[in-house]
Protein backbone atom coordinates (compact mmCIF):
# COMPACT_ATOMS: atom_id res chain seq x y z
CA UNK A 1 0.00 0.00 0.00
CA UNK A 2 1.74 3.10 -1.14
CA UNK A 3 -0.24 6.59 -0.12
CA UNK A 4 1.00 9.87 -1.21
CA UNK A 5 0.21 13.53 -0.30
CA UNK A 6 1.48 17.05 1.05
CA UNK A 7 1.96 17.30 5.03
CA UNK A 8 -0.67 19.37 6.81
CA UNK A 9 1.69 19.33 10.49
CA UNK A 10 0.16 19.57 14.41
CA UNK A 11 2.48 19.54 17.17
CA UNK A 12 2.33 17.15 20.00
CA UNK A 13 -0.77 16.07 22.41
CA UNK A 14 -2.93 16.53 19.68
CA UNK A 15 -6.53 15.07 21.83
CA UNK A 16 -9.75 13.86 20.28
CA UNK A 17 -11.44 17.14 21.48
CA UNK A 18 -9.40 19.38 19.06
CA UNK A 19 -9.81 16.59 16.64
CA UNK A 20 -13.24 16.39 16.96
CA UNK A 21 -15.19 18.74 19.72
CA UNK A 22 -17.55 16.15 22.05
CA UNK A 23 -20.91 18.85 20.52
CA UNK A 24 -20.41 16.84 17.56
CA UNK A 25 -20.28 13.34 18.92
CA UNK A 26 -24.23 12.96 17.64
CA UNK A 27 -23.43 13.45 14.20
CA UNK A 28 -23.51 10.43 12.34
CA UNK A 29 -22.87 10.92 8.55
CA UNK A 30 -18.95 10.76 8.32
CA UNK A 31 -19.52 14.07 6.00
CA UNK A 32 -21.06 15.95 8.49
CA UNK A 33 -18.36 14.76 11.35
CA UNK A 34 -15.32 15.85 8.25
CA UNK A 35 -17.07 19.68 8.25
CA UNK A 36 -15.50 19.97 12.25
CA UNK A 37 -12.29 17.74 11.63
CA UNK A 38 -9.68 19.59 13.84
CA UNK A 39 -11.64 22.43 14.33
CA UNK A 40 -10.67 22.91 17.46
CA UNK A 41 -6.92 23.69 16.37
CA UNK A 42 -7.71 25.18 12.65
CA UNK A 43 -11.00 25.70 11.69
CA UNK A 44 -10.50 25.82 7.81
CA UNK A 45 -8.86 22.51 8.18
CA UNK A 46 -11.84 21.07 6.34
CA UNK A 47 -11.48 22.90 3.63
CA UNK A 48 -6.84 22.46 3.90
CA UNK A 49 -7.76 18.63 3.54
CA UNK A 50 -9.46 18.19 0.84
CA UNK A 51 -8.46 16.28 -2.12
CA UNK A 52 -5.93 14.37 -0.14
CA UNK A 53 -3.02 15.04 2.85
CA UNK A 54 -1.38 13.35 5.44
CA UNK A 55 -1.33 14.54 8.54
CA UNK A 56 2.41 14.97 10.09
CA UNK A 57 2.25 15.75 14.14
CA UNK A 58 4.29 15.14 17.07
CA UNK A 59 4.55 13.01 20.24
CA UNK A 60 1.04 11.32 21.73
CA UNK A 61 -1.22 11.90 18.99
CA UNK A 62 -4.99 10.74 19.45
CA UNK A 63 -5.22 11.58 23.31
CA UNK A 64 -8.35 11.40 25.30
CA UNK A 65 -11.42 9.87 24.64
CA UNK A 66 -12.04 6.53 22.63
CA UNK A 67 -14.34 8.13 20.18
CA UNK A 68 -13.86 6.75 16.50
CA UNK A 69 -15.53 9.86 15.06
CA UNK A 70 -11.96 11.52 15.50
CA UNK A 71 -10.24 9.53 12.88
CA UNK A 72 -13.32 8.98 11.06
CA UNK A 73 -13.69 12.78 10.96
CA UNK A 74 -10.01 13.20 9.82
CA UNK A 75 -10.60 9.81 7.17
CA UNK A 76 -13.31 11.38 5.40
CA UNK A 77 -11.90 14.95 5.20
CA UNK A 78 -9.34 13.77 3.27
CA UNK A 79 -6.57 12.56 5.34
CA UNK A 80 -4.72 9.84 3.82
CA UNK A 81 -2.51 8.71 6.33
CA UNK A 82 -1.19 10.04 9.48
CA UNK A 83 2.34 9.98 10.76
CA UNK A 84 3.29 11.07 14.42
CA UNK A 85 6.27 10.60 16.76
CA UNK A 86 3.84 8.30 18.72
CA UNK A 87 0.44 7.90 19.36
CA UNK A 88 -2.17 7.57 22.16
CA UNK A 89 -3.52 3.47 22.03
CA UNK A 90 -7.10 3.98 21.25
CA UNK A 91 -6.59 6.00 18.53
CA UNK A 92 -4.34 3.83 17.07
CA UNK A 93 -6.08 0.99 16.95
CA UNK A 94 -9.57 3.07 16.41
CA UNK A 95 -7.34 4.19 12.91
CA UNK A 96 -6.27 0.92 11.53
CA UNK A 97 -9.93 -0.71 12.54
CA UNK A 98 -11.76 2.39 10.31
CA UNK A 99 -8.69 1.91 7.61
CA UNK A 100 -7.29 5.13 8.14
CA UNK A 101 -3.22 4.49 8.29
CA UNK A 102 -1.05 5.50 11.08
CA UNK A 103 2.71 5.00 11.28
CA UNK A 104 5.01 5.51 14.23
CA UNK A 105 7.68 8.00 12.85
CA UNK A 106 10.47 9.63 14.71
CA UNK A 107 11.55 12.66 14.83
CA UNK A 108 8.32 13.74 12.11
CA UNK A 109 7.98 17.32 13.03
CA UNK A 110 11.76 18.01 12.21
CA UNK A 111 12.32 16.11 9.68
CA UNK A 112 9.06 17.31 7.24
CA UNK A 113 7.60 20.58 6.64
CA UNK A 114 4.10 21.88 6.35
CA UNK A 115 3.73 21.18 2.68
CA UNK A 116 6.14 18.56 2.10
CA UNK A 117 5.25 15.87 -0.58
CA UNK A 118 5.27 12.58 0.87
CA UNK A 119 4.67 8.77 -0.08
CA UNK A 120 4.43 6.38 2.54
CA UNK A 121 4.96 2.55 1.64
CA UNK A 122 3.29 0.66 4.38
CA UNK A 123 4.78 -3.00 3.47
CA UNK A 124 8.01 -1.73 2.71
CA UNK A 125 7.93 0.50 6.00
CA UNK A 126 9.13 3.42 4.34
CA UNK A 127 8.39 7.12 3.70
CA UNK A 128 9.94 9.30 1.17
CA UNK A 129 9.92 12.81 1.35
CA UNK A 130 10.36 13.90 -1.94
CA UNK A 131 10.44 17.84 -1.16
CA UNK A 132 13.47 16.97 1.15
CA UNK A 133 15.25 14.45 -1.19
CA UNK A 134 15.52 12.35 1.89
CA UNK A 135 13.73 8.92 2.66
CA UNK A 136 13.36 7.13 5.87
CA UNK A 137 12.94 4.13 7.32
CA UNK A 138 9.62 2.91 9.66
CA UNK A 139 8.72 0.20 11.89
CA UNK A 140 6.63 -1.80 9.55
CA UNK A 141 3.31 -2.58 11.07
CA UNK A 142 2.03 -6.36 11.85
CA UNK A 143 0.85 -8.70 8.74
CA UNK A 144 -2.68 -8.61 10.33
CA UNK A 145 -2.77 -4.97 10.72
CA UNK A 146 -1.62 -4.42 7.57
CA UNK A 147 -4.57 -7.07 6.27
CA UNK A 148 -7.05 -4.77 8.18
CA UNK A 149 -6.06 -1.69 6.40
CA UNK A 150 -5.71 -3.23 2.98
CA UNK A 151 -8.89 -4.48 3.65
CA UNK A 152 -10.21 -1.17 4.42
CA UNK A 153 -10.91 -1.79 8.12
CA UNK A 154 -11.58 -4.23 10.66
CA UNK A 155 -15.30 -5.04 9.62
CA UNK A 156 -14.52 -5.84 6.24
CA UNK A 157 -11.53 -7.99 7.65
CA UNK A 158 -13.79 -9.55 9.86
CA UNK A 159 -16.00 -11.08 7.70
CA UNK A 160 -13.34 -12.20 5.44
CA UNK A 161 -11.97 -13.84 8.00
CA UNK A 162 -15.79 -15.41 9.54
CA UNK A 163 -16.21 -16.51 5.43
CA UNK A 164 -12.99 -18.63 5.55
CA UNK A 165 -14.22 -20.36 8.86
CA UNK B 1 3.79 -11.65 36.43
CA UNK B 2 1.99 -9.06 37.54
CA UNK B 3 -1.80 -8.93 37.94
CA UNK B 4 -2.09 -7.89 34.76
CA UNK B 5 -0.32 -10.20 32.73
CA UNK B 6 -1.78 -13.00 35.46
CA UNK B 7 -4.89 -11.66 33.81
CA UNK B 8 -4.00 -11.51 29.90
CA UNK B 9 -2.42 -14.82 30.13
CA UNK B 10 -5.90 -16.21 31.72
CA UNK B 11 -8.19 -15.41 29.13
CA UNK B 12 -5.56 -16.02 25.99
CA UNK B 13 -5.07 -19.48 27.32
CA UNK B 14 -1.57 -19.43 28.05
CA UNK B 15 0.50 -20.35 31.42
CA UNK B 16 2.87 -17.35 30.71
CA UNK B 17 2.33 -13.93 28.92
CA UNK B 18 5.39 -11.52 28.52
CA UNK B 19 5.57 -7.55 27.37
CA UNK B 20 5.36 -6.49 23.86
CA UNK B 21 3.93 -10.21 22.91
CA UNK B 22 0.10 -9.77 20.99
CA UNK B 23 -2.59 -12.36 22.36
CA UNK B 24 -6.29 -12.70 21.02
CA UNK B 25 -7.86 -12.78 24.57
CA UNK B 26 -11.22 -13.57 25.62
CA UNK B 27 -13.58 -11.09 26.94
CA UNK B 28 -15.70 -11.05 29.93
CA UNK B 29 -17.45 -8.04 29.36
CA UNK B 30 -18.08 -5.26 26.46
CA UNK B 31 -19.72 -2.19 27.48
CA UNK B 32 -20.91 0.55 24.89
CA UNK B 33 -22.54 3.86 25.12
CA UNK B 34 -25.29 6.28 23.73
CA UNK B 35 -22.37 8.02 21.91
CA UNK B 36 -19.95 4.99 21.27
CA UNK B 37 -22.80 2.21 20.56
CA UNK B 38 -24.74 3.83 17.86
CA UNK B 39 -21.38 3.71 15.53
CA UNK B 40 -20.92 -0.38 16.98
CA UNK B 41 -24.20 -0.99 16.02
CA UNK B 42 -23.92 0.23 12.62
CA UNK B 43 -20.97 -1.86 12.33
CA UNK B 44 -22.37 -4.82 13.55
CA UNK B 45 -24.66 -5.12 11.02
CA UNK B 46 -21.69 -5.20 8.79
CA UNK B 47 -20.62 -8.16 9.99
CA UNK B 48 -23.14 -10.14 8.50
CA UNK B 49 -23.93 -12.73 11.95
CA UNK B 50 -27.20 -12.40 12.98
CA UNK B 51 -26.60 -12.69 16.77
CA UNK B 52 -24.16 -10.91 19.44
CA UNK B 53 -21.92 -14.20 20.58
CA UNK B 54 -23.30 -13.56 24.46
CA UNK B 55 -26.04 -11.28 24.95
CA UNK B 56 -25.36 -11.60 28.76
CA UNK B 57 -21.74 -10.50 28.19
CA UNK B 58 -22.54 -7.14 26.48
CA UNK B 59 -24.22 -3.85 28.43
CA UNK B 60 -25.50 -0.96 26.76
CA UNK B 61 -25.54 2.10 29.39
CA UNK B 62 -27.35 5.87 28.36
CA UNK B 63 -25.75 8.03 30.12
CA UNK B 64 -23.92 10.92 27.53
CA UNK B 65 -26.24 12.83 26.19
CA UNK B 66 -29.22 11.99 28.83
CA UNK B 67 -31.97 12.70 28.82
CA UNK B 68 -32.14 13.38 25.12
CA UNK B 69 -31.78 17.20 24.41
CA UNK B 70 -32.20 17.08 20.94
CA UNK B 71 -33.71 14.89 18.42
CA UNK B 72 -30.75 13.36 16.85
CA UNK B 73 -29.73 12.60 20.76
CA UNK B 74 -33.12 11.05 21.06
CA UNK B 75 -32.24 8.71 17.46
CA UNK B 76 -29.03 7.61 19.18
CA UNK B 77 -30.95 6.44 21.98
CA UNK B 78 -33.66 5.30 20.09
CA UNK B 79 -30.90 3.02 18.05
CA UNK B 80 -29.70 1.64 21.15
CA UNK B 81 -32.95 0.73 22.77
CA UNK B 82 -33.94 -1.41 19.50
CA UNK B 83 -30.58 -2.99 19.51
CA UNK B 84 -30.56 -3.94 23.09
CA UNK B 85 -34.02 -5.26 22.79
CA UNK B 86 -33.77 -7.38 19.63
CA UNK B 87 -30.48 -8.87 21.05
CA UNK B 88 -32.11 -9.16 24.43
CA UNK B 89 -29.23 -6.95 26.12
CA UNK B 90 -29.13 -5.79 29.49
CA UNK B 91 -29.55 -1.57 28.76
CA UNK B 92 -30.03 0.75 32.05
CA UNK B 93 -32.16 3.30 30.47
CA UNK B 94 -32.51 6.79 32.27
CA UNK B 95 -33.91 6.52 35.59
CA UNK B 96 -31.84 3.17 36.59
CA UNK B 97 -28.21 3.78 35.56
CA UNK B 98 -26.23 6.64 35.38
CA UNK B 99 -22.44 7.53 34.69
CA UNK B 100 -21.40 4.02 33.41
CA UNK B 101 -18.01 3.69 35.02
CA UNK B 102 -20.07 4.04 37.66
CA UNK B 103 -22.97 1.95 36.84
CA UNK B 104 -21.09 -1.08 35.86
CA UNK B 105 -19.01 -1.67 38.92
CA UNK B 106 -22.42 -0.74 40.85
CA UNK B 107 -24.49 -3.11 39.33
CA UNK B 108 -21.69 -6.04 39.66
CA UNK B 109 -20.50 -6.02 35.79
CA UNK B 110 -16.97 -5.68 36.82
CA UNK B 111 -15.06 -8.16 39.55
CA UNK B 112 -11.64 -9.09 40.01
CA UNK B 113 -10.13 -11.04 37.23
CA UNK B 114 -12.29 -9.77 34.42
CA UNK B 115 -11.18 -8.94 31.10
CA UNK B 116 -13.82 -5.81 30.89
CA UNK B 117 -13.71 -3.49 27.29
CA UNK B 118 -15.69 -0.67 26.73
CA UNK B 119 -16.42 1.81 24.10
CA UNK B 120 -15.15 4.72 26.34
CA UNK B 121 -11.73 5.83 27.63
CA UNK B 122 -12.12 5.96 30.99
CA UNK B 123 -13.23 2.09 31.20
CA UNK B 124 -9.89 1.68 32.81
CA UNK B 125 -11.94 3.22 35.48
CA UNK B 126 -12.57 -0.82 36.58
CA UNK B 127 -9.07 -1.63 37.61
CA UNK B 128 -9.67 -0.44 40.66
CA UNK B 129 -11.46 -3.89 41.27
CA UNK B 130 -9.16 -5.85 40.16
CA UNK B 131 -10.48 -6.66 36.56
CA UNK B 132 -8.16 -5.83 33.30
CA UNK B 133 -9.97 -2.89 31.78
CA UNK B 134 -9.27 -1.09 28.66
CA UNK B 135 -11.05 1.41 26.31
CA UNK B 136 -11.53 0.33 22.83
CA UNK B 137 -13.21 2.20 19.58
CA UNK B 138 -17.17 1.01 18.35
CA UNK B 139 -15.97 -0.85 15.48
CA UNK B 140 -13.64 -2.95 17.47
CA UNK B 141 -16.97 -3.06 20.04
CA UNK B 142 -18.67 -4.39 17.27
CA UNK B 143 -16.07 -7.03 16.45
CA UNK B 144 -16.39 -8.42 20.09
CA UNK B 145 -20.04 -8.38 20.23
CA UNK B 146 -19.65 -10.61 17.01
CA UNK B 147 -16.82 -12.94 18.40
CA UNK B 148 -16.27 -12.11 22.39
CA UNK B 149 -12.47 -11.81 21.42
CA UNK B 150 -9.93 -9.01 21.15
CA UNK B 151 -6.54 -8.62 20.35
CA UNK B 152 -4.40 -6.94 23.06
CA UNK B 153 -0.80 -6.42 23.16
CA UNK B 154 0.57 -7.05 26.60
CA UNK B 155 1.30 -4.12 27.81
CA UNK B 156 4.55 -3.01 29.48
CA UNK B 157 4.04 -1.70 33.57
CA UNK B 158 4.90 0.56 35.70
CA UNK B 159 4.12 0.80 39.55
CA UNK B 160 3.30 3.39 41.31
CA UNK B 161 4.22 3.21 45.01
CA UNK B 162 2.17 5.16 47.56
CA UNK B 163 2.85 5.63 51.65
CA UNK B 164 1.41 8.48 54.17
CA UNK B 165 -1.79 9.37 55.00
CA UNK B 166 -3.68 11.72 53.48
CA UNK B 167 -4.07 15.53 55.06
CA UNK B 168 -7.40 17.01 55.46
CA UNK B 169 -8.90 18.11 52.19
CA UNK B 170 -6.34 16.22 50.54
CA UNK B 171 -7.71 13.31 48.06
CA UNK B 172 -7.00 10.46 45.69
CA UNK B 173 -7.78 13.15 42.98
CA UNK B 174 -4.60 15.25 44.26
CA UNK B 175 -2.57 12.73 44.51
CA UNK B 176 -3.74 10.99 40.89
CA UNK B 177 -3.13 14.71 39.60
CA UNK B 178 0.32 15.06 40.78
CA UNK B 179 0.85 11.64 39.52
CA UNK B 180 0.15 13.02 36.42
CA UNK B 181 2.65 15.82 36.64
CA UNK B 182 5.57 13.76 37.51
CA UNK B 183 4.69 10.84 34.28
CA UNK B 184 3.86 13.50 31.71
CA UNK B 185 0.25 12.78 29.82
CA UNK B 186 2.06 10.49 27.35
CA UNK B 187 4.76 9.11 30.09
CA UNK B 188 2.69 5.75 29.95
CA UNK B 189 1.29 4.97 26.72
CA UNK B 190 0.50 1.82 26.15
CA UNK B 191 1.48 0.75 29.28
CA UNK B 192 -0.25 -0.58 32.63
CA UNK B 193 -0.04 1.04 35.56
CA UNK B 194 -0.10 -1.10 38.93
CA UNK B 195 -1.52 1.41 41.75
CA UNK B 196 0.11 -0.41 45.55
CA UNK B 197 1.20 0.15 48.29
CA UNK B 198 -0.37 1.12 52.22
CA UNK B 199 -2.09 4.28 51.11
CA UNK B 200 -3.77 1.81 48.50
CA UNK B 201 -4.66 -0.63 50.71
CA UNK B 202 -6.18 1.44 53.24
CA UNK B 203 -8.52 3.39 50.06
CA UNK B 204 -11.99 2.59 49.64
CA UNK B 205 -13.04 1.81 46.67
CA UNK B 206 -14.31 5.64 45.48
CA UNK B 207 -10.74 6.51 45.56
CA UNK B 208 -9.15 3.63 43.85
CA UNK B 209 -11.35 4.54 41.30
CA UNK B 210 -10.97 8.48 41.17
CA UNK B 211 -6.96 6.81 40.42
CA UNK B 212 -7.46 4.20 37.96
CA UNK B 213 -9.82 6.34 35.76
CA UNK B 214 -6.92 8.78 35.11
CA UNK B 215 -4.34 6.28 34.18
CA UNK B 216 -5.70 7.03 30.33
CA UNK B 217 -4.46 10.45 30.78
CA UNK B 218 -0.80 9.54 31.02
CA UNK B 219 -1.55 7.12 27.91
CA UNK B 220 -1.86 4.31 30.07
CA UNK B 221 -4.01 0.84 28.36
CA UNK B 222 -5.03 0.52 32.24
CA UNK B 223 -5.36 0.83 35.75
CA UNK B 224 -4.98 -1.57 37.97
CA UNK B 225 -5.19 -2.31 42.10
CA UNK B 226 -4.73 -5.93 43.86
CA UNK B 227 -7.92 -6.88 45.01
CA UNK B 228 -8.33 -7.31 48.91
CA UNK B 229 -10.90 -7.18 51.69
CA UNK B 230 -12.23 -3.64 50.66
CA UNK B 231 -12.95 -4.66 47.16
CA UNK B 232 -14.77 -7.90 49.30
CA UNK B 233 -16.48 -5.26 51.05
CA UNK B 234 -17.72 -3.17 47.93
CA UNK B 235 -19.09 -6.10 46.18
CA UNK B 236 -20.69 -7.78 48.82
CA UNK B 237 -24.58 -7.91 47.75
CA UNK B 238 -23.45 -6.61 44.28
CA UNK B 239 -21.80 -9.11 42.43
CA UNK B 240 -20.77 -13.25 43.13
CA UNK B 241 -16.96 -12.69 43.95
CA UNK B 242 -14.88 -14.62 42.56
CA UNK B 243 -12.29 -16.93 44.93
CA UNK B 244 -10.15 -16.09 45.82
CA UNK B 245 -7.98 -13.12 45.10
CA UNK B 246 -4.69 -14.91 45.90
CA UNK B 247 -4.13 -16.03 42.10
CA UNK B 248 -4.61 -12.19 41.01
CA UNK B 249 -1.26 -10.92 43.28
CA UNK B 250 1.41 -9.90 41.57
CA UNK B 251 3.99 -11.91 42.25
CA UNK B 252 6.95 -10.67 44.10
CA UNK B 253 9.67 -11.07 40.96
CA UNK B 254 7.38 -9.11 38.78
CA UNK B 255 8.94 -7.06 36.50
CA UNK B 256 8.16 -3.50 35.74
CA UNK B 257 9.87 -0.89 33.42
CA UNK B 258 9.57 1.41 36.05
CA UNK B 259 8.65 1.81 39.96
CA UNK B 260 7.69 5.18 41.36
CA UNK B 261 7.48 6.14 45.18
CA UNK B 262 4.80 8.84 45.92
CA UNK B 263 4.07 9.75 49.17
CA UNK B 264 0.65 12.04 50.23
CA UNK B 265 1.86 13.07 53.78
CA UNK B 266 2.67 16.68 52.81
CA UNK B 267 0.48 16.62 49.53
CA UNK B 268 -1.36 19.71 49.25
CA UNK B 269 -5.05 20.12 47.29
CA UNK B 270 -3.85 20.35 43.60
CA UNK B 271 -5.13 21.95 40.53
CA UNK B 272 -4.27 21.17 36.96
CA UNK B 273 -4.18 23.82 34.40
CA UNK B 274 -5.31 24.13 30.78
CA UNK B 275 -4.84 22.99 28.18
CA UNK B 276 -2.65 20.07 29.31
CA UNK B 277 -3.35 17.86 32.90
CA UNK B 278 -0.25 17.42 33.48
CA UNK B 279 -0.19 20.96 34.43
CA UNK B 280 -0.16 20.83 38.17
CA UNK B 281 0.62 22.72 40.91
CA UNK B 282 -0.91 23.28 44.77
CA UNK B 283 -4.56 25.06 44.99
CA UNK B 284 -2.75 27.49 46.62
CA UNK B 285 -0.67 28.99 44.26
CA UNK B 286 -4.06 29.84 42.07
CA UNK B 287 -5.77 31.56 44.16
CA UNK B 288 -5.64 34.53 42.30
CA UNK B 289 -7.98 32.49 39.33
CA UNK B 290 -11.63 33.87 39.18
CA UNK B 291 -13.99 31.37 38.03
CA UNK B 292 -17.51 31.14 36.36
CA UNK B 293 -18.65 27.79 37.14
CA UNK B 294 -17.78 25.01 39.43
CA UNK B 295 -18.92 21.36 38.50
CA UNK B 296 -18.54 18.40 40.82
CA UNK B 297 -19.04 15.47 38.98
CA UNK B 298 -18.16 12.59 36.30
CA UNK B 299 -17.04 9.63 36.63
CA UNK B 300 -13.88 10.81 38.22
CA UNK B 301 -15.70 11.91 41.50
CA UNK B 302 -19.30 12.08 41.09
CA UNK B 303 -19.99 9.63 43.80
CA UNK B 304 -21.17 9.28 47.21
CA UNK B 305 -17.71 9.89 48.53
CA UNK B 306 -17.12 13.07 46.56
CA UNK B 307 -20.38 14.92 47.50
CA UNK B 308 -20.04 14.47 51.13
CA UNK B 309 -16.81 16.03 50.84
CA UNK B 310 -18.14 18.66 48.72
CA UNK B 311 -21.29 18.83 51.18
CA UNK B 312 -18.95 18.98 54.26
CA UNK B 313 -17.65 22.60 52.76
CA UNK B 314 -20.69 24.12 51.20
CA UNK B 315 -22.76 23.33 54.47
CA UNK B 316 -24.50 26.08 55.42
CA UNK B 317 -22.75 28.55 52.78
CA UNK B 318 -23.87 30.37 49.46
CA UNK B 319 -21.76 30.14 46.56
CA UNK B 320 -20.37 33.45 45.42
CA UNK B 321 -22.94 35.42 43.67
CA UNK B 322 -21.62 35.31 40.29
CA UNK B 323 -20.68 31.89 40.22
CA UNK B 324 -22.76 28.99 39.17
CA UNK B 325 -22.53 25.70 40.72
CA UNK B 326 -23.74 22.17 39.29
CA UNK B 327 -23.49 19.18 41.32
CA UNK B 328 -24.45 16.16 38.89
CA UNK B 329 -24.18 12.95 40.93
CA UNK B 330 -22.78 9.72 39.50
CA UNK B 331 -25.42 7.44 39.03
CA UNK B 332 -29.29 6.74 40.35
CA UNK B 333 -28.00 5.34 43.60
CA UNK B 334 -25.37 7.98 44.22
CA UNK B 335 -28.41 10.42 43.95
CA UNK B 336 -30.89 8.98 45.82
CA UNK B 337 -27.58 8.03 48.85
CA UNK B 338 -27.04 11.92 48.81
CA UNK B 339 -30.69 12.32 49.08
CA UNK B 340 -31.52 10.74 52.14
CA UNK B 341 -28.28 11.92 53.34
CA UNK B 342 -29.28 15.33 52.95
CA UNK B 343 -26.41 16.33 50.70
CA UNK B 344 -28.85 17.49 48.25
CA UNK B 345 -30.75 19.96 50.21
CA UNK B 346 -27.14 21.03 50.94
CA UNK B 347 -26.51 21.80 47.65
CA UNK B 348 -29.56 23.31 46.72
CA UNK B 349 -29.53 25.96 50.11
CA UNK B 350 -26.21 27.26 48.74
CA UNK B 351 -27.06 27.85 45.75
CA UNK B 352 -26.09 25.24 43.13
CA UNK B 353 -28.12 22.85 40.93
CA UNK B 354 -28.37 19.19 40.85
CA UNK B 355 -28.92 17.60 38.37
CA UNK B 356 -29.55 13.89 36.47
CA UNK B 357 -26.83 11.46 36.51
CA UNK B 358 -25.36 12.13 33.28
CA UNK B 359 -21.42 12.77 31.50
CA UNK B 360 -23.51 16.53 31.20
CA UNK B 361 -20.78 18.94 30.72
CA UNK B 362 -17.65 16.79 31.05
CA UNK B 363 -17.14 16.64 27.46
CA UNK B 364 -19.62 19.21 26.64
CA UNK B 365 -22.36 17.30 25.12
CA UNK B 366 -24.88 19.13 27.14
CA UNK B 367 -25.51 21.07 30.29
CA UNK B 368 -23.40 23.73 31.62
CA UNK B 369 -21.51 24.52 28.66
CA UNK B 370 -18.83 27.42 28.68
CA UNK B 371 -18.89 30.45 26.71
CA UNK B 372 -15.90 32.32 25.60
CA UNK B 373 -13.43 33.58 28.24
CA UNK B 374 -15.62 32.05 30.98
CA UNK B 375 -13.28 29.44 33.63
CA UNK B 376 -14.47 26.50 34.92
CA UNK B 377 -13.07 24.33 37.77
CA UNK B 378 -14.21 20.86 37.62
CA UNK B 379 -13.97 17.29 39.19
CA UNK B 380 -13.80 15.98 36.16
CA UNK B 381 -10.62 14.33 34.22
CA UNK B 382 -9.75 16.46 30.92
CA UNK B 383 -8.94 20.33 30.56
CA UNK B 384 -8.60 20.40 27.04
CA UNK B 385 -8.86 23.26 24.57
CA UNK B 386 -12.98 23.23 23.96
CA UNK B 387 -13.60 20.36 25.98
CA UNK B 388 -16.33 21.90 27.82
CA UNK B 389 -17.78 24.28 25.34
CA UNK B 390 -16.18 27.47 23.86
CA UNK B 391 -12.32 26.52 22.83
CA UNK B 392 -12.16 30.07 24.17
CA UNK B 393 -12.89 28.80 27.85
CA UNK B 394 -10.67 27.26 30.29
CA UNK B 395 -11.26 24.05 32.24
CA UNK B 396 -9.13 23.84 35.80
CA UNK B 397 -9.16 20.32 37.52
CA UNK B 398 -9.37 19.55 41.11
CA UNK B 399 -11.14 17.49 44.04
CA UNK B 400 -14.40 18.25 45.17
CA UNK B 401 -12.93 19.92 48.26
CA UNK B 402 -11.12 22.24 45.91
CA UNK B 403 -13.89 22.31 43.53
CA UNK B 404 -16.59 23.30 46.51
CA UNK B 405 -14.33 25.81 48.26
CA UNK B 406 -13.80 28.04 44.80
CA UNK B 407 -17.00 27.90 44.66
CA UNK B 408 -17.60 29.46 47.73
CA UNK B 409 -14.85 32.34 47.10
CA UNK B 410 -15.31 32.99 43.55
CA UNK B 411 -11.57 31.99 42.64
CA UNK B 412 -9.73 28.97 42.73
CA UNK B 413 -9.20 28.05 46.25
CA UNK B 414 -7.28 25.57 48.92
CA UNK B 415 -10.45 24.63 50.69
CA UNK B 416 -7.57 24.45 53.83
CA UNK B 417 -8.23 28.05 53.55
CA UNK B 418 -11.41 28.23 54.86
CA UNK B 419 -10.54 26.82 57.88
CA UNK B 420 -7.13 29.35 58.62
Amino acid sequence: MSISGHALKFGNNVDTDVILPGRYLILTDPKDLAQHAMEGLDPAFAEKAKGGVVLVAGRNFGCGSSREQAPLALKHAGVRCVLAESFARIFFRNAINIGLPVVQFEKALSRVDEGDELIVDLEAGSIRNLSKGAAHRVDRLPQFILEILSDGGLIANLRKRLKKE
Amino acid sequence: MNISEKILAQKSGRDEVHPGEIVDAEVDVVMVHDLTGPLAVEAFNKIGVERVWDNKKIIVILDHQVPADSIKAAELHKTMRRFSREQEIRLYDIGEGGICHQVMPEKGHVTPGKLVVGADSHTCTYGALGAFATGIGSTEAAAVFATGKIWLRVPEAVKINVNGKFQRFSTPKDLILSIINQIGVDGATYKSIEFTGPTIREMDISGRMTLCNMAVEMGAKNGIVEPDEMTRRFLDGRAKIPEPFEALKSDPDASYTKVLDFDVTRLEPQVSSPPSIENVEPASRLGGVKIDQAFIGSCTNGRIEDLRLAAEILKGKRVKSEVRMLVIPASQEVYLQALREGLLEVFVKAGGIVCNPTCGPCLGGHIGLLASGEVCISTSNRNFVGRMGSPEASVYLASPATVAASALTGRITDPRELEA
